[in-house]
């Protein structure tokens, strides 16, 4: 596809930075959004993501111009464009829906941003042509909306959305309607096509697995608030709070005495247990909640016996259930100190088996309690 | 979406198909019988019984009753009568609720003025002629106004001509055309205007290419309700208008024919021929929307 196209009409084309500096949107008394503070780099791909109703697609619509803020900036460098109405921000928008023009043909449906903008008909028929080989839909051009399989669908309104060649693209929870099989396959085309356009991205989902394997940065939200902004390896393994631990798979919350600590190293006991940590906060005396990763906990057979006592990061139990998922068991195991474990482990368990589990000081995260 | 799935499984006692589709084969397809009968008996058979009628005159069956009308200028005449009456009226009413509709679409007065629109339509078009008498007569509330503000010299004349039934046309028929035309809008995918913004669509542009295309077949069905609505006039025009002349339509000839003359072949006849004028027009405007789009106003799934 052609690059640096004479720009149209005032808009937006290229940036070196897309700032947000406390967008916040309410509606009426409760806070969809309260002041997210963001700065994304040109050719970012970044994802927001949380559970339904922690202010996501808040932040996408205020950003695509659907949604006025109501407070805080939206710049583009130095061009502050919260205030510009939709169609002249120029981003490209991929809605959950897809909301493809139903009564158009696909071509008609991607060539729209393009007539819009008043390119001349032999650039629109090159570029649309363009557009539907990038994603491998020439063959349904002619077809309405209606006729395609809903993964087909999804990649006519990407194909939509970059025919115009914004500065940015906003994607919205895109792959939700989709099957399991398909979304896999659409979310290689998806960094297929970021890798090719170099396109700044920003991606709304629910999903961490594809927040982690699409963004360069994830920004991670709650209840309207930002938890976490970071790259993904750094989120998966250094969580900032509970809040994020518990969103990125942090399934063992167990909160415990604090024994004694000693620099960044927490020693938590209690009835039969001890476990040792590294304290994510400065912590003193009292509760706290230490969290372990399912797959962060190693399964052996109790060849050695303990006695009653679990020591260290060494716990005896026994297996409550066993959940197949193909690759891997997910087992839910009954420590002989009352603790209820989930962990993930590749060796074949079954119900009422005796296990050994050993879990590295340095993956168990101790956090204050909330 | 398969097939195997719509047919019903023979083996299965009570098990009803419950797919929304009617199987060919189903015998539950039987229940719409008695429905069936009824709309036969109501609505055909009265239909058939003024056919036959119109055609048996004096000297047998034959179409003298039908030439009779065509070749009296008197009669002929009340065909355009009608529709000098009906389609501007139609036009206004379809014309005017479409922006109004629009506009108000998501507004929070929205429901107050739909149930200020309704009750027109819940009056009838006997109380809306008194009240329209009592309004635009030349002692009426209007012309008096007027004459206050100094806009006229001499009293409106809005009652006992044309205008008069040509208002209570609009206001009979303009609620109908709006609500239906509201309820379309409505059935829009909002993320389809909002998608055409973002590809750079300002709101008349959306509104072009976007609002329009998919309203073309509500904008069909509520020209042809209203046309045929306003075809049909008959009280308005006696009370309202001048029934002889001007505003003699359609329907006074068929009711003078009836009542004044005892003619039943004669009225039939004139009935028969402007059902037909409305047939005429309904398939013309059906067949010019088939030339648009007319599948789902939504987002095509999902």
């Amino acid at each position: 596809m052609e690059r640096d196209k004479p720009s149209v009409g005032g808009q937006p084309q290229s940036f070196q930075q897309l700032r947000l500096d406390r967008v916040s949107r309410s509606f009426g008394s409760s806070i969809a959004l309260a002041e997210l503070e963001l700065t994304i780099q040109a050719g970012e791909f970044i994802a927001l993501l949380g559970p339904s109703g922690c202010g996501k697609s808040t932040a996408l619509n205020c950003l695509a111009g659907l949604l006025p803020l109501t407070g805080g900036s939206i710049w583009l460098d130095q061009q502050r464009i919260d205030q510009l109405p939709p169609e002249r921000r120029g981003f490209g928008m991929v809605f959950q829906n897809y909301a493809l023009f139903p009564h158009l043909t696909v071509r008609r449906n991607v060539a729209f941003g393009l007539v819009m903008r008043g390119v001349a008909k032999k650039d629109i028929r090159a570029r649309v042509g363009a557009a539907l080989e990038l994603v491998q839909l020439q063959a349904h051009a002619d077809k309405l909306p209606g006729r395609l399989s809903g993964g087909q669908q999804q990649r006519v309104a990407i194909a939509r959305a970059i025919v115009i060649e914004p500065p940015l693209i906003l994607m919205d929870e895109p792959l939700s309607n989709l099957d399991a099989k398909l979304r896999l396959e659409m979310r290689a085309e998806i960094k297929r096509i970021h890798r090719d356009l170099q396109r700044t991205t920003i991606y709304v989902t629910h999903d961490q697995d594809e927040a982690l394997s699409l963004a360069d940065r994830i920004v991670v939200m709650n209840e309207g608030r930002t938890l976490q902004i970071d790259a993904p390896e750094e989120l998966y393994t250094r969580p900032a709070n509970l809040k994020v631990a518990r969103f990125m798979g942090y399934r063992n919350l167990l909160p415990l005495d604090i024994e004694r600590v000693k620099e960044n190293r927490v020693f938590l006991a209690e009835s039969g247990i001890r476990l040792e940590g590294v304290a994510q906060e400065p912590l003193a005396t009292g509760r706290a909640i230490a969290s372990i990763r399912p797959d962060d906990i190693q399964v052996d057979a109790p060849e050695t016996s303990q006695g009653s006592v679990d020591v260290g990061n060494v716990l005896l139990g026994q297996v409550e259930i066993v959940e197949y998922c193909g690759r891997d068991y997910l087992v839910e195991v009954l420590t002989s100190s009352g603790l209820l474990l989930h962990v993930r482990t590749q060796k074949r368990v079954v119900a009422g088996e005796k296990l050994r589990l050993a879990i590295p000081a340095e993956r168990v995260l101790v956090f204050p309690p909330e | 979406m398969t097939n195997a799935s719509n047919v019903a499984k023979p083996g299965r006692a009570g098990a009803l198909p419950y797919r929304g589709t009617v199987n060919r084969h189903d015998p539950i397809a039987l229940l719409v019988t008695p429905a069936l009968i009824l709309i036969v008996a109501l609505f055909l058979c009265p239909f058939l019984f003024g056919l036959v009628l119109s055609l048996s005159t004096h000297e047998g069956a034959s179409f003298a009753n039908y030439v009779k009308f065509f070749s009296t200028a008197f009669q002929r005449q009340t065909i355009w009568t009608t529709l000098w009456l009906s389609l501007p009226a139609t036009l206004i009413n379809v014309g005017l609720a479409l922006p109004i509709a629009f506009v108000t679409r998501r507004h929070r007065f929205q429901r107050t003025l739909t149930t200020v629109l309704v009750v027109p339509i819940t009056l009838g078009t006997v109380l809306i002629a008194e009240g329209l008498l009592l309004y635009l007569g030349p002692q009426g509330w209007l012309s008096r106004s007027l004459l206050w503000l100094h806009l006229s010299t001499s009293p409106v004349h809005l009652t006992h001509n044309y205008w008069g039934v040509f208002l209570s046309l609009v206001v009979s028929g303009f609620p109908f055309a709006y609500l239906l035309l509201l309820s379309y809008l409505t059935g829009i995918d909002p993320a389809l205007p909002q998608a055409a913004a973002t590809l750079g669509a300002s709101p008349r542009k959306q509104f072009i290419h976007v609002y329009l295309p998919l309203l073309i077949p509500g904008l069909a069905i509520a020209f042809c309700l209203s046309f045929v609505q306003a075809f049909s006039v008959f009280p308005s025009a006696v009370l309202l208008g001048a029934p002889a002349g001007p505003t003699r339509v359609i329907s006074i000839a068929a009711y003078q024919a009836a009542f004044e003359d005892y003619d039943y072949s004669t009225a039939s006849a004139i009935a028969i021929i402007m059902a037909s004028v409305q047939l005429i027009v309904v398939v013309l405007v059906l067949g010019v929307r088939g030339l648009f789009y007319r599948g789902p106003t939504g987002g095509a799934k999902g």
